[in-house]
């Protein structure tokens, strides 16, 4: 049911990406669904009870039975993933401030002069 | 437990409606900034602090650059949306694909109960292996810390690349050498 409301957030993403005509909507349409994605990945590593994965340092034993805690490895691939769409949220921001300064318009139906 | 999972989703939910569906652009952004720090709690709750703080600067930092794009061009309202039989049309598909693909979550670990630790106890997963001997092979005490960069440090050369190569496009991008008058 948790991951049904993650798949809701990634559709609403989707619909805004897909319906809207202000390029600024569907950038943030698109950042929608990183969200949406994120939190479900994490979600699938989550443990009930469990510890986040951080041991207790000087020992070299774990803090307690190494499978108590949540899984390490989403976390990690998730961490690189965010770090990404701040990159891919610049470049999609300059590109619509760009297009701003050239046809003075958010509206994609009204850009029709693209010429590469 | 999971009660404060469903109501931080919702709240996402809703903040992201609120922003598909609100006329003023910044007021969009602003609620866009609402749902990213209301990620962050889910992630603090979901016992991931490392991501938790993550979120919230890369959170600030997007809203910044945000704003920046529509602080002064507020006034172009984009009066409705596409014809009302697409935005239909748009709607239906966007429902059926939902309900497709809820059947998804039926192969996945039950909510709580990682797959690494729901297998049996002989097979070495790359989660247990970590787990249990990443403190003695890279000494970080923190797990996510050491496969972000140590185990799978590549990924992560991989991501600087795929960081700068996007700011690099950023920046060319809004040079102002670009600004070249053409008559059209």
């Amino acid at each position: 049911m948790l991951y049904a409301l993650c798949f809701l957030l990634f559709m609403i993403g989707l619909y805004c990406a897909l319906v809207k005509k202000n390029m600024v909507r569907i950038v943030l349409g698109i950042v929608i669904m990183e969200y949406a994605v994120n939190i479900l990945l994490i979600m699938i590593g989550f443990r009930i009870g469990g510890e986040a994965p951080i041991l207790s340092p000087p020992q070299g034993l774990p803090l307690k039975t190494s499978l108590q805690s949540v899984d390490p490895l989403p976390q990690a691939l998730v961490l690189t993933a965010i770090v990404i769409s701040l990159g891919s949220l610049a470049l999609m921001v300059s590109i619509c401030i760009r297009t701003y300064q050239r046809y003075g318009t958010f509206d994609i139906t009204q850009i029709r002069r693209l010429r590469g | 437990m999971p009660i404060l999972f469903y109501v931080l989703l919702l709240f996402i939910i809703i903040a992201a409606l609120i922003a598909v569906e609100t006329q003023n652009l910044l007021s969009s952004v602003i609620c866009i900034g609402a749902a990213g720090f209301g990620g962050s709690l889910i992630f603090l709750f979901l016992k991931a602090p490392d991501i938790a703080i993550t979120q919230i600067t890369v959170e600030v930092l997007a809203l910044i650059i945000l704003i920046r794009a529509t602080i002064s061009r507020d006034k172009t309202f984009i009066s409705g949306d596409r014809e009302f039989f697409s935005v239909i049309v748009s709607v239906v598909v966007v429902l059926v694909l939902f309900l497709i693909g809820t059947r998804v979550f039926d192969t996945f670990p039950k909510f709580g109960e990682p797959a690494f630790a729901v297998e049996t106890k002989t097979e070495q997963t790359a989660s247990k292996h970590y787990l249990t001997n990443g403190l003695k092979e890279t000494g970080a005490a923190n797990i996510v810390a050491s496969v972000i960069l140590d185990y799978r440090a590549y990924d992560t050369l991989g991501e600087a690349t795929v960081l700068f190569t996007s700011i690099l496009g950023a920046t060319v991008l809004l040079r102002k050498q670009a600004k070249i008058k053409v008559q059209t």
